[in-house]
């Protein structure tokens, strides 16, 4: 198998455990981000890779060969750090130069690729700047051209942008991924945000509280996801307690703002998510529209989000998120909303937790 | 109008301090140079010509600084891989540690001449057993008189320093910057040489800097541990001084000393500014890990057995020395002959001899607890303001002068101090001839440089956004002053003051001059036990040593217990 491939991966830390039974696979040329909330073991499972921890229990190989033992020095892996840890006492170019000496790689070979890196990360002409003296936005591309100029195998980025500012990191997130696609890079991508995962990863793996929860495509991930928890992870956020019950033979859930269609096995207990996206106000669905199901609540409170609504309905006692176009014609605070859904889109169901 | 009243505020701060170091270091110092340079017949050049020109005296110089510089690098190498232990691992006892490598630093070098003695002297531990063992009838173990001995009693005191200095920065340096090195494809050996040790420089150069200054002017350790055949400046001005009393000689030979002390401070600026980079330094918990591996556990195994080792056991073999028996004959001395005592003790109590200067240990260790207590609140009296004015206009001219100007008395001889204090400070304008005064007065000279390196960092600690904080909720600035500032500080101020009492305890250089002979303190009684001859004496200098050591040692545990608080904290 080519790539990199981890298997059942496990690591403690003075008695908690911080990974456990993690394993997923990079395929060459593929970008792989690593996606959970802060402390899930995201950063764990990169330093394992790059060989800064040792796994406790597990296997990582690449194109088939184990890395066990493997010093991280020789895995010819780059590391791109959160606070990019550039070298204080080196200038631009020695910084870049570091991962190149390292490899016997000469003067004047040195400089041209030192050039190079500048040039692909959009910053040329600045070698004999001092990495002190630099803004955010070009230590990120500094840090970024010193991991890439040693034309790693795999490169790790860890949350990259996190230290940067919200309209900086929009538009770094754009030229990384446009660098990451023009140089073909295997990489794998921690972050916290889903859309910064969204937007570079072929594939998002899930992560919470040292375990894998979903691996996917984006899209997959968020039309399907895998539990309650990466529902509510992806902001996804209805979920309401619920048991089977057949109504006129007809599947479906008994909950707390009553019964809907859904495909589930007799007496099962169920987590049901109601998807905030998936639903309309009642009066914009179509007449001839057939198996819609319509629920009626007061409207509590709405946020403006450009492009959306986001309102927050109390259906039978129990409040609800929903998205709305920001077209939409809303009442006002305390009105009444009725809405429409397909429950084949709108309503998905969980084996109890 | 604003900028007259800055200048106005710190020239009223520095005043004090100021007339303090005219008035009892210049002064006397000049005096007893004057004085002693005025007596030569060859007039001011000869006795510099002959301290630079007549090779016995160039020998002691060269010896001087070699083997300083020998002690530096050694100490380095030894405490490097215990200051990067402490820094980068998180384990139970670490401030245990740190308190017992503390010990040795404020030990007197009669205790630790003494404390080596009692471990590998002729009649030492080592020499014991080995003669029991191997049933040898001389002691195999040569040690004291060479120049091994020097040099390990050298990094004996001064290891801490690198431990406090190199480790304490070290401990807040990204971890990240050297895995960073190594995914890059650095080896561990290649990212110490190319990123951990450039990045560490500024504290190495401190460390070094300060090492070398008390190696160069060492003075006891060679005169004890050395023997005749090893001279140092400082040991040569004190032959000149009371031996020869080839005055003119001792006082260029002074004067060169100090020369060199400042020649090296100004070099150790200069060459600081150069090393010094903006780090964004992190907090403890984020750059030290446990010991989880197997190999790193071995690895602080192996370096906590040699620093505590070191570090320790002669000052246990001296305390264990001082509860045993002092066999009177050497033929006699074994190890199954010893018997546990507290005869060494109890002796101190008796006047024997019906001394007219006899003083029961009490007495002497009232003493030195008198002095260290005036000298607390001296140096930190006059090093507060000092150190504020130092911390606040770091690039003013005054403060550009005066940053190695402070560090002078570290790099003067005692001896010179001392004599300087009995010729200038006893007629008018200042007449404290034989006045309990001096002493105290003394040991602030020698503490006031520590009591200013202590506090310096702790108020540059001290982020303006905290006072403008202040400010904006309506502090006035002298509300600023005791409820921002004061509070922020006040550890530091503890660590100063333990630092200035401890160095009064173990004073002995100036105070063998100046002390009055019925007011003596506990290192001058160990000495003048040391000084007589017999078994009994010897076995009275070693409880009064490991009296000392007690003391001193329950100070450094007081530091251990309010050490600043980490960088970032506040």
């Amino acid at each position: 198998m080519d790539g990199l491939q981890l298997a059942d991966i496990e690591k403690s830390f003075g008695g908690t455990r911080a990974v456990s039974g993690v394993s997923f696979n990079v395929s060459p040329g593929e970008i792989v981000a690593l996606l959970g909330p802060s402390g899930c073991g995201k950063s764990t499972i990169l330093a394992i890779i790059a060989g800064l921890e040792r796994p406790d229990r597990g296997q990582i190989t690449w194109n088939g060969e184990d890395l066990e033992g493997m010093p991280t020095h020789k895995r010819n892996f780059g590391l791109m750090f959160q606070d990019f840890a550039l070298f204080p006492h080196m200038n631009v170019s020695d910084n870049i130069a570091f991962g190149l000496r390292m490899e016997g790689v000469q003067g004047g070979e040195i400089q041209r690729r030192v050039q190079q890196a500048l040039a692909l990360v959009g910053l040329p002409g600045i070698e004999q700047r001092d990495v002190n003296t630099l803004s955010g936005g070009e230590q990120q591309r500094v840090a970024l051209a010193r991991s890439l100029a040693p034309q790693p195998r795999l490169l790790m980025l860890d949350e990259p942008l996190g230290s940067l500012d919200r309209t900086l990191r929009e538009r770094l997130i754009i030229e990384l991924g446009d660098i990451l696609h023009k140089t073909r890079q295997t990489a794998v991508y921690v972050t916290h945000d889903q859309e910064e995962a969204f937007t570079l990863a072929d594939r998002v793996v899930l992560m919470n509280a040292g375990q894998v929860m979903q691996v996917d495509t984006p899209q997959a991930i968020y039309h399907h996801p895998a539990s309650p928890f990466v529902a509510q992870f992806l902001g996804l956020g209805n979920l309401l307690d619920g048991e089977a019950q057949i109504i006129d033979g007809k599947p479906g859930v008994r909950t707390a703002i009553g019964w809907l269609p859904a495909a589930v096995r007799p007496h099962e207990k169920v987590a049901l998510l109601l998807r905030p996206d998936a639903v309309q106000l009642a009066e914009t669905v179509k007449h001839n529209t057939d198996g819609y199901w319509y629920l009626e609540g007061e409207l509590l409170s709405y946020t403006f989000r450009g492009t959306t609504y986001r309102a927050i309905i109390d259906v039978q006692g129990i409040p609800l998120t929903f998205e709305f176009p920001s077209s939409s014609d809303l009442p006002g605070i305390g009105g009444t909303v009725r809405i429409g859904f397909d429950p084949q889109e709108a309503v998905q169901v969980f084996p109890a937790p | 109008m604003k900028q007259s009243r800055h200048i106005f505020r710190t020239t009223a701060l520095w005043i004090v301090p100021l007339a303090f170091l005219v008035l009892f270091y210049f002064y006397p110092m000049l005096r007893i140079l004057s004085i002693s340079l005025g007596r030569g017949e060859g007039g001011l050049i000869a006795p510099f010509a002959e301290a630079l020109t007549s090779p016995a005296q160039r020998g002691i110089i060269w010896f001087t600084i070699w083997q300083a510089v020998l002690s530096t690098l050694l100490t380095l190498l030894f405490g490097l891989p215990g200051a990067y232990l402490l820094a980068r691992y998180q384990f139970r006892g670490n401030g245990v540690v740190m308190a017992l490598t503390g010990i040795p630093f404020v030990m007197p070098t009669l205790v630790v001449a003494a404390a080596f003695n009692a471990l590998i002297g002729p009649r030492g531990w080592v020499n014991l057993a080995l003669m029991e063992w191997l049933d040898l009838s001389q002691p195999p173990v040569e040690f004291i008189n060479s120049l091994s001995a020097i040099l390990l009693a050298h990094i004996f005191y001064n290891t801490t320093i690198v431990l406090r200095m190199v480790g304490d920065f070290w401990s807040h340096i990204d971890p990240r910057l050297s895995q960073a090195s190594r995914v890059l494809g650095a080896n561990n050996w290649q990212t110490l040489r190319q990123i951990t040790l450039p990045l560490l420089m500024p504290a190495i150069a401190s460390a070094a800097l300060l090492i070398f200054i008390f190696d160069f002017t060492s003075f006891g350790v060679i005169l004890v541990l050395g023997g005749p055949r090893f001279v140092t400046l400082e040991v040569e001005i004190y032959n000149q001084t009371i031996s020869l009393f080839n005055l003119p000689l001792a006082a260029s030979l002074s004067i060169i000393q100090l020369a060199c002390t400042l020649a090296f401070t100004v070099f150790y600026t200069r060459l600081s500014i150069r090393l010094s980079r903006p780090l964004s330094l992190r907090p403890q918990r984020y750059t030290q890990k446990r010991l989880t591996s197997w190999r790193s556990r071995i690895m602080a195994g192996v370096i906590l057995t040699l620093l505590v080792g070191l570090e320790t056991v002669p000052l246990v073999a001296l305390a264990a020395r001082s509860f045993t028996t002092q066999d009177q004959g050497r033929s006699q001395a074994s190890l199954s002959t010893q018997r546990l005592t507290l005869a060494n003790y109890q002796e101190l109590t008796i006047n024997r001899r019906n001394s007219l200067f006899y003083v029961p240990p009490t007495q002497a260790i009232i003493n030195s607890l008198a002095y260290a207590s005036a000298t607390v609140v001296l140096a930190l009296s006059l090093g507060l303001p000092v150190a504020w004015t130092l911390a606040r206009d770091r690039d003013s001219v005054l403060s550009r002068v005066m940053d190695p100007i402070l560090m002078l008395p570290l790099g003067t001889s005692a001896v010179t101090l001392g004599l300087g204090f009995i010729v200038a400070l006893n007629h008018p304008p200042v007449d404290l001839r034989a006045s309990p005064v001096l002493v105290p007065l003394a040991h602030t000279l020698v503490a006031f440089p520590f009591v200013v390196r202590s506090l310096v960092p702790a108020i540059r600690s001290i982020r303006p956004r905290l006072r403008q904080a202040a400010a904006v909720l309506g502090a006035a600035e002298s509300q600023v002053l005791l409820q921002v500032d004061l509070p922020l500080v006040g550890r530091a101020m503890l660590v100063a003051a333990v630092f200035a009492f401890t160095i009064s305890l173990g004073e002995f250089g100036a105070t063998a001059l100046i002390a009055r002979p019925d007011r003596p303190t506990i290192p001058i009684m160990i000495y003048r036990f040391i000084s007589q001859p017999g078994a009994l004496n010897y076995g009275q200098a070693l409880a009064l040593s490991t009296i000392l050591m007690v003391t001193t040692s329950a100070g450094m545990l007081a530091i251990e217990r309010f050490r600043i608080a980490e960088v970032g904290e506040f």
